[in-house]
């Protein structure tokens, strides 16, 4: 048997699922509306303002629900000051503490975007409580950049760390996804936060009256369809990786979330939506639409099936060896 | 900082008599049941079942009878007193993100129930399944080695009410030289199966409590090879740098500066 089946669940269920996949969504479409500020054209400003828009909502109900999945809600603040000497709280090798950093500095970067943001593109606010906040994203040179630039990376790290947090563990499935010396689950969550991110954004990118160019949707869903073309490669990538493990875990377990695995996330999540994407005809206009809807369901379940395959392998077991 | 202490359980002579059990509940006022009834387990005579934050002592019973014999001739009972093993590199300590699990000046690894936030990473980080979320304080909790006991010199409750001395306690050093003997003897005496579990640093360090037992490790319900968590830090570490690197790089090559309204015509006729 292998070791990580003498542990214990932690109990991380659909609260955690749900944060993963709101806060991944935040991190991405910061990441994105970065770089369409960064290195695209000045027109992408309408699309790059939609991501602002979305990362600070996203990390206000994500961080919420981390505090509400903790045993003693009204002790969150243990994991940023030591409750005892009230210095910082902080251990690198943790990922539930590094996290807790993360996701902090990420809500500062997502709050100060967000309320550029709320500046109508093209405006230049000559007065306003949110001229600041505008002047720190766009007015300030190079400071502008490296405020971009650190606030996408941070957003990234937002998309990854959950899969450092579940691999850096005892439990099935989670510390169990190693190929060649690479655990490969905050790669994974990386590449599909930002994939449902760019997904978000087009949904909300297309609609009229959102005064998004042709061009910006077509570069978002240009740049969906590579980083979905890596997470197809990571997921079989860590498909292979779990073969050994899957070996020792019975049929009932495989037939559920490995059915789910395949059919809900690798073909309905990934393989449509890159065809959908590549052929956008096929569907009249709504082929992009649909695309984004699936790629969206296809994140969540990947994090569901994550999470709760491992959460509830113990009883799917017990039935399997009549205990 | 005090002697390295923890105990030492001698699996062939415990009877089973869960007096372990009863006396831990008692000094660490741990709750009989989750708030529920009792249930029984039905496929043992063990109904605790598993370690967890209102059970820190478990006597776990091995029934090993061939079922389809109706006689039960050839079987025979194996009886293990587990705990805590207060690993010497812990995997629950290294995850705590609060601090709320410390080692202690006995070498023994403690989770300050005051501190704990309740976030459960130690649950999924120890190899050994030992720590549950207590129903009555909301925290992780697990064996602190009866800390407070220790603090004025007493021994933990567990080891004084085993009326067998199979739990025993001690410095580490005096336990280690105690339990070499007892395989020595049970070897002589044919019993050659007898072997020791984590009484030496091969198992994450070392295993402050640790066993001697009388079949495969799996059997007792312990992983053969327990790893630390911390061992996937830099494997997933690298994995999600070469997601950012690869995801920026793909941004930056399709958002990079683009002339206008090229691809306009390709399939986006809304608005
Ligand atoms: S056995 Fe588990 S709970 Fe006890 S010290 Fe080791 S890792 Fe921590």
């Amino acid at each position: 048997m292998p070791r990580e089946l003498f542990t214990s669940p932690a109990h991380w269920t659909w609260l955690i699922v749900v944060y993963f996949f709101v806060g991944g969504i935040a991190g991405g479409s910061f990441f994105i509306a970065a770089m369409l500020d960064l290195v695209g054209n000045r027109a992408d400003r309408s699309l790059s303002r939609l991501g602002y828009l979305v990362a600070l909502p996203g990390i206000a109900i994500g961080g919420p629900l981390l505090i509400l999945d903790l045993g003693r809600k009204e002790r969150f603040w243990h994991m940023l000051v030591q409750s005892e000497t009230f210095r910082p709280m902080f251990k690198w090798w943790s990922p539930i503490s590094f996290g807790t950093w993360i996701v902090s500095a990420f809500g500062a970067f997502a709050f100060v975007a967000f309320l550029a943001a709320l500046v109508r593109s093209g405006d230049r606010p000559q007065r306003g409580p949110l001229v600041p906040f505008h002047k720190i994203v766009y007015g300030l040179g190079p400071l502008s950049k490296l405020f971009l630039i650190l606030g996408a990376l941070t957003g990234l790290a937002l998309a990854g760390y959950t899969g450092m947090l579940l691999s850096v563990t005892n439990r099935p499935v989670w510390a169990n996804m190693n190929l060649f010396g690479i655990n490969l689950l905050g790669l994974l969550f990386l590449a599909s936060a930002v994939s449902a991110a760019a997904a978000t954004l087009y949904l909300l990118g297309r609609r009229r009256g959102a005064g998004v160019e042709h061009e910006s949707l077509h570069a978002l869903t240009r740049f969906d369809d590579w980083v979905l073309g890596l997470e197809l490669l990571v997921l079989i990538a860590a498909i292979v990786s779990l073969a050994s493990f899957f070996g020792s875990v019975s049929a009932a377990w495989l037939a559920g979330w490995g059915a789910l695995l395949i059919i809900g996330v690798l073909v309905l999540g990934i393989l449509v939506p890159l065809v959908l994407y590549a052929r956008p005809r096929m569907l009249g206009g709504n082929s992009g639409v649909l695309a984004a809807i699936l790629v969206l369901v296809g994140s969540f379940l990947l994090r569901t099936v994550v999470v709760m395959s491992s959460e509830t392998i113990e009883s799917l077991e017990r039935v399997a060896h009549g205990g | 900082m005090a002697e390295p202490m923890g105990f030492f359980t001698d699996t062939t002579v415990c009877i089973g008599c869960k007096a372990c059990e009863i006396a831990c509940k008692q000094w660490n006022q741990l709750p009989a049941t989750n708030g529920g009834q009792n249930t029984i387990s039905g496929v043992s005579y063990d109904n605790t079942r598993q370690l967890d934050g209102i059970h820190w002592r478990h006597v776990r019973f091995i029934e090993q009878f061939d079922t389809r014999d109706p006689n039960r001739t050839d079987g025979r009972w194996l009886l293990m007193s587990d705990v805590c093993k207060h690993c010497v590199q812990a995997g629950c300590l290294e995850v705590c993100p609060t601090g709320a699990i410390v080692r202690t000046e006995f070498d023994t690894v403690v989770i300050q129930s005051d501190v704990c936030n309740g976030c459960r990473a130690c649950i999924s980080a120890c190899p050994f399944g030992v720590i549950g979320i207590n129903p009555v304080s909301h925290t992780a909790q697990k064996c602190t080695l009866c800390y407070d006991r220790l603090k004025v010199g007493m021994e933990p409750a567990c080891s004084k009410a085993c009326p067998t001395d199979s739990i025993q306690f001690g410095t580490i050093s005096q336990l280690r030289d105690r339990a070499q003997k007892r395989v020595g003897d049970l070897h002589q005496q044919g019993q050659t199966e007898a072997y020791l579990y984590g009484a030496d640093d091969k198992i994450v360090g070392g295993l402050n409590s640790f066993f001697l037992l009388m079949d495969k490790p799996e059997v007792y319900g312990l992983p053969k090879d327990p790893q630390l968590p911390s061992r996937n830090l830099a494997p997933s570490g690298i994995g999600s740098g070469i997601g950012a690197v690869l995801v920026g790089l793909l941004g930056l090559l399709n958002f990079r500066k683009r002339r206008m309204d090229r691809f306009a015509a390709q399939g986006h006729r809304e608005s």
